[in-house]
């Protein structure tokens, strides 16, 4: 278990956000007309993990390179916090050759093989896998883990259901992470799960479960800590529910007007300001730290847009490679 | 005992022994295949195809699921993209209804949508077919729908020698291959098989290489282009058919993914009559797809319309007259090259 450093989670925390306000800016910058959302430099669906950035960052801090993650349609969280590289990743979303995939995903469908990283646009679908490649890591004698990585609004999918009944049979080095972030889409948690905590689901299949409230990184890091600890020393798998926020919509262009008063103290919840605050109050944090860091955060975000942006298009014709290997 | 011993070359055996047959070599060859699914362990495959693997490799490498497909084929590609090479089986391809999310949106498009980066190398072979009464949910053969999506290779082996090189070739394949096989075909004690189901398979290694068609019986007069059990009920018209001065080509497609057009374009253009029997269903599907080959390549090729012979859109019955009545059986088939030789 790695040792708390505040700042590094603060840091990594701003680098996200920096990163996706960046990409909402850009995403609404050209398209026309505005509604289509098929239009601009950046097109098709964008689901922005904005408010979420603990669970990636607790969770990531413990994680080493040749560990796996499988993220959702919502990955930039994960996928920065994993390692994944900004400039590949962002020319993807651009759609560049330059890009992870060479334009071929998209912002759903990020690979990073060399950081063991992928994502799938169906929700719990990337459970099962991260249980093969635990299996995998198993197999082949590594300390390595899997982490699986799904909303609140999958925990009823059937795949998440076999995956915890096989890690828990196989004693797999999964740690299964839901993002409770209150809404599938716009259906509240209320309305599709009658157990309030999957930490007690968990306990249903033979495994442990933690629910960390308030959507606090320390306290996410302590506990995907114990977990990926346990995985990796072989003692199985566990299961993490973070309770999160969404800040923005499930989609860019979700005028979220079913969310009512729950959107009116949404700011208040954001988790960056509020560590901040706390790193600030434990002397860790000055004022011109902030600044600093959020330039710095910038600085890197704009080299990525500068580099998928001056990238070239794939070209018609590529659209037939890689159906084989 | 006898004091003579059979020779290697003349050794007969079932398609379900060469299948297993294939799958041991490669897994003495590389510590990274294994195998898992529900009972393939001490049973065997419910159709044999793990006939004896238990016992060599034991229960770390011949893995026996829960019954949770979308799980455990989930994990299959998980760990293929880690690098080892799993061998899944599903046990009938009726099932593919609760895992089809797996293999149509991961196992099928991983290599596709990370630009080329990640491979997915594991075979999924499952059972298909019907012809001994189960019904709707467990007689399909479905192959149309998978080779339809691209990003599968589609394999669907006939006899024993190509199910054991045709296995060997998934295995070693980078890319995730489908392996259909016909219960029929397999060999059981406990179904009705065609004698052509037991054959001489070397027991060394060799290959059979996935696209490419076989031409399985020569001829001049019409041919019949199949796949999987149909090759063998083919291959008796075709004998049948012999005695009443009708000389038939029977095409194995053995791969639907890669298709081998030029075989079938071949001995169309030899025969000017063609013939396609699929117990698949009939509508968007294989024999529709042959039709369109050849039309696209040289409709003035044939000598006689295109024919075809295939489930007629019907999901299968259970009895006997019904499902009898709807399958490509012999009988159907030695009529329809009658009427294209009339």
């Amino acid at each position: 278990m790695n040792e708390l450093n505040r700042l590094d989670l603060y840091k990594q925390m701003v680098r996200i956000r920096q990163y996706e306000a960046r990409i909402l800016q850009e995403y609404h910058a050209d398209k026309s007309p505005a509604w289509d959302i098929g239009a601009g430099l950046i097109p098709g669906e964008m689901h922005l993990s904005a408010g979420q950035e603990p669970a990636a960052v607790g969770v990531c801090a413990h994680l080493k390179k040749g560990d796996a993650i499988t993220a959702p349609h919502r990955p930039h969280h994960f996928a920065l916090a994993h390692g994944v590289d900004m400039n590949a990743m962002t020319a993807e979303i651009y759609g560049r050759l330059t890009g992870l995939s060479h334009g071929k995903g998209g912002h759903m469908h990020l690979f990073d093989p060399d950081n063991h990283f992928s994502c799938s646009g169906i929700i719990a679908q990337g459970y099962p896998v991260a249980c093969g490649q635990a299996m995998a890591f198993k197999r082949q004698g590594t300390d390595h883990v899997a982490i699986a990585v799904a909303g609140e609004g999958a925990a009823n999918q059937g795949a998440f259901h076999e995956s915890l009944n096989l890690a828990a049979l196989w004693n797999l080095p999964v740690v299964f992470v839901i993002e409770d972030n209150d809404w599938a889409i716009s259906v509240p948690r209320s309305h599709s799960t009658a157990n309030t905590s999957n930490a007690d689901r968990a306990l249903g299949y033979g495994m442990p479960g933690v629910r960390v409230e308030d959507n606090d990184v320390e306290a996410v890091f302590e506990a995907a800590g114990a977990a990926i600890a346990r995985a990796r020393n072989g003692d199985g798998p566990s299961l993490l529910e973070i309770h999160t926020l969404r800040l923005w919509g499930h989609f860019e262009g979700d005028a979220q007007a079913y969310r009512g008063a729950d959107l009116d103290t949404v700011n208040d919840r954001d988790p960056i300001p509020r560590y901040a605050a706390t790193l600030t109050e434990l002397g860790d944090l000055t004022e011109d730290d902030v600044a600093t860091i959020a330039a710095a955060a910038d600085a890197e975000v704009d080299a990525a847009i500068e580099f998928a942006t001056s990238s070239p298009e794939p070209t018609a014709a590529d659209a037939l490679d890689h159906v084989f290997a | 005992m006898t004091a003579t011993e059979t020779p290697a070359a003349a050794r007969r055996i079932t398609t379900a022994k060469a299948m297993s047959e294939g799958i041991a070599l490669e897994m003495r060859n590389d510590p990274n295949v294994f195998v898992m699914g529900e009972d393939v362990g001490a049973y065997g495959g419910i159709f044999g195809s793990t006939t004896d693997l238990f016992d060599e490799f034991g229960s770390e490498r011949v893995i026996d699921t829960p019954i949770s497909e979308t799980g455990f084929i989930g994990a299959g590609i998980g760990a293929a993209v880690e690098g080892m090479r799993p061998v899944v089986e599903l046990m009938f391809i009726d099932f593919y209804g609760v895992c089809m999310d797996q293999i149509t949106n991961h196992m099928a498009k991983i290599h596709y949508e990370s630009g080329g980066n990640v491979n997915v190398p594991m075979v999924l072979m499952s059972a298909v077919g019907g012809g001994y009464s189960d019904a709707a949910q467990h007689s399909q053969c479905l192959w149309g729908t998978f080779a339809h999506l691209p990003g599968i290779k589609v394999v669907v082996p006939s006899n024993p020698y190509d199910a054991k090189g045709l296995m060997i070739s998934a295995i070693r394949d980078d890319n995730p291959v489908l392996y259909l096989f016909h219960k029929g075909g397999q060999g059981l004690v406990w179904m009705e098989k065609n004698p052509r189901s037991i054959a001489e398979v070397p027991e060394e290694e060799f290959t059979v290489p996935i696209g490419k068609a076989a031409v399985a019986r020569e001829g001049r007069d019409v041919t019949i282009v199949t796949l999987s059990l149909s090759v063998q009920h083919s291959l008796d018209v075709a004998e049948q058919l012999a005695s009443e001065g009708i000389n038939v080509e029977v095409v194995d497609l053995r791969s639907l993914v890669p298709l081998d057009t030029e075989t079938v374009l071949a001995s169309v253009a030899k025969t000017g009559r063609v013939l396609v029997v699929d117990e698949d269903y009939r509508s968007f599907g294989l024999t529709g797809e042959i039709a369109a080959v050849i039309s696209e390549h040289d409709p003035g090729m044939l000598t006689k319309p295109f024919r075809r012979l295939a489930v007629p859109d019907v999901p299968i019955p259970y009895a006997r007259p019904l499902e009898q009545g709807v399958l490509p059986t012999r009988d159907k088939i030695a009529a329809a090259v009658r009427e294209l030789m009339a």
